[in-house]
């Protein structure tokens, strides 16, 4: 299918990032954006300033990641008897009343997915910068599994909405979402965010 | 179409010659791996109905008790939209605008966004700002998380009946039906058909 390795970019082409409509740009003097002719999606050749973009988000995000955990993501209370929980101790707690394949799933979703998509982006990031020509295949798969991913993390959060709506007994027993989880939250979209503004392309770049 | 297009691979920018692929197959970068386009039969028409279907369950999904509960003698029901008042009401507004728009907003601007598309084409009209539409619907995609919310009502679910009865509701199970039908559109949607219906049109 294919003769020689160009890509668009040697070729002067730009591919549409929305309709993928290989267009040839004119050579604009101003400064306005160039459109897709045909979606009127504006034209770049990579990604603006992707990867000062992804950087910040990703740094953004890691120091999100800290309140996280270490503030209470729920407060749960029964007849008078108040329990603050993290999202580990959240874990644990699953664990000891034998709930281990809900443990399970929380743990991997909040815990293991964020930190794996932060070090798999640093990585990406940090391999880009240095143009390193190691194995581009495999981390563009590796780029592909953290798109695929991120959205996982959110199973916690629907967890305690659904609680918070249910456990609401007037004085008996409330269920309350707690600070930690704002900062939570804000971990996963920023990550989301950040695998977006990273550009794929970038890896195969010479 | 029996032309071959020259494109760009949207993850390594490889120039590649696509020719027209066979219906349910797939074509797929040859230096990344990355897949390029898939060929459905009936793509539009099986979106088409998809979207129809998805916009009457995500109305009964909404509109019917989503899940009741009774502990220490005190029944509950809730619907959909009932968890995100609460956590408005206890002061996390942004949890709460972040669970609106990955289980409400974001699935219904999809598929009305898919329907004001498709709908058209399908009667061989245009309508206008149709690609920017279309573009949207796009970009909504990786926000639209109802797979995700099903997992966590389950673990919701299980974790509660220690305490509590729980009882599914109606909107419960459309809700797992417009789950496999946002799936099937996923599938079924072939966007470089829907460019070829709009240059016939």
């Amino acid at each position: 299918m294919t003769s020689a390795k160009i890509t668009a970019k040697d070729a002067d082409l730009i591919s549409c990032h929305s309709c993928h409509l290989l267009c040839r740009p004119a050579a604009s003097q101003d400064r306005r954006p160039i459109r897709c002719p045909r979606c009127s999606a504006t034209l770049h050749q990579r990604k603006p300033r992707s990867i000062k973009r992804t950087w910040a988000l990703l740094i953004a995000a890691l120091v999100c990641y800290i309140p996280a955990n270490i503030l209470p993501a729920t407060i749960a209370s029964s007849l008078g008897d108040v329990q603050t929980d993290t999202i580990m101790s959240g874990v644990i707690y699953f664990i000891n009343t034998g709930m281990w394949p809900i443990a399970l799933i929380i743990f991997i979703a909040s815990i293991l997915v964020p930190l794996l998509k932060l070090a798999i982006l640093s990585f990406l990031l940090v391999s880009v910068q240095r143009r390193s020509t190691w194995r581009p295949k495999d981390r563009a798969r590796f780029y592909r599994l953290t798109e695929a991913i991120g959205r996982w993390s959110m199973v916690d959060i629907f967890v305690i909405t659904i609680t918070v709506a249910l456990v609401r007994m007037g004085a008996v027993a409330f269920f309350e979402a707690g600070p930690g989880l704002v900062f939570f939250a804000a971990v996963v979209v920023l990550t989301m965010f950040a695998a977006m503004s990273f550009d794929p392309r970038l890896i195969w770049d010479k | 179409m029996p032309k071959k297009i020259m494109i760009a691979c949207h993850e390594c920018d490889l120039l590649l010659w696509l020719g027209p692929l066979p219906p349910g197959t797939l074509a797929r970068c040859t230096r990344c791996g990355a897949v390029l386009s898939r060929r459905r039969r009936r793509s539009l028409e099986r979106t088409l109905a998809l979207t129809i279907a998805g916009l009457t369950l995500f109305s009964l999904a909404n509109l019917f008790p989503f899940m009741a509960m009774t502990m220490e003698g005190q029944y509950r029901q809730i619907v959909l939209l009932t968890g995100i008042k609460e956590l408005y009401l206890q002061g996390m507004p942004e949890i709460a605008a972040l669970v609106l728009l990955t289980t409400v907003v974001s699935p219904f601007l999809q598929l009305t966004g898919l329907l004001y598309v498709l709908l058209p084409l399908k009667l061989n009209r245009l309508t206008p700002a149709i690609w920017r539409v279309f573009r949207w619907v796009r970009y909504l995609q990786p926000w639209s998380m109802l797979e995700v919310f099903m997992l966590g009502i389950l673990v919701a679910m299980v974790k509660l009946t220690k305490l509590a009865d729980v009882v599914p509701g109606i909107s419960l199970y459309c809700f797992l039906a417009l789950i496999y039908v946002l799936a099937a559109i996923t599938a079924s949607l072939d966007p470089s058909r829907v460019w070829e219906k709009w240059r016939e049109v």
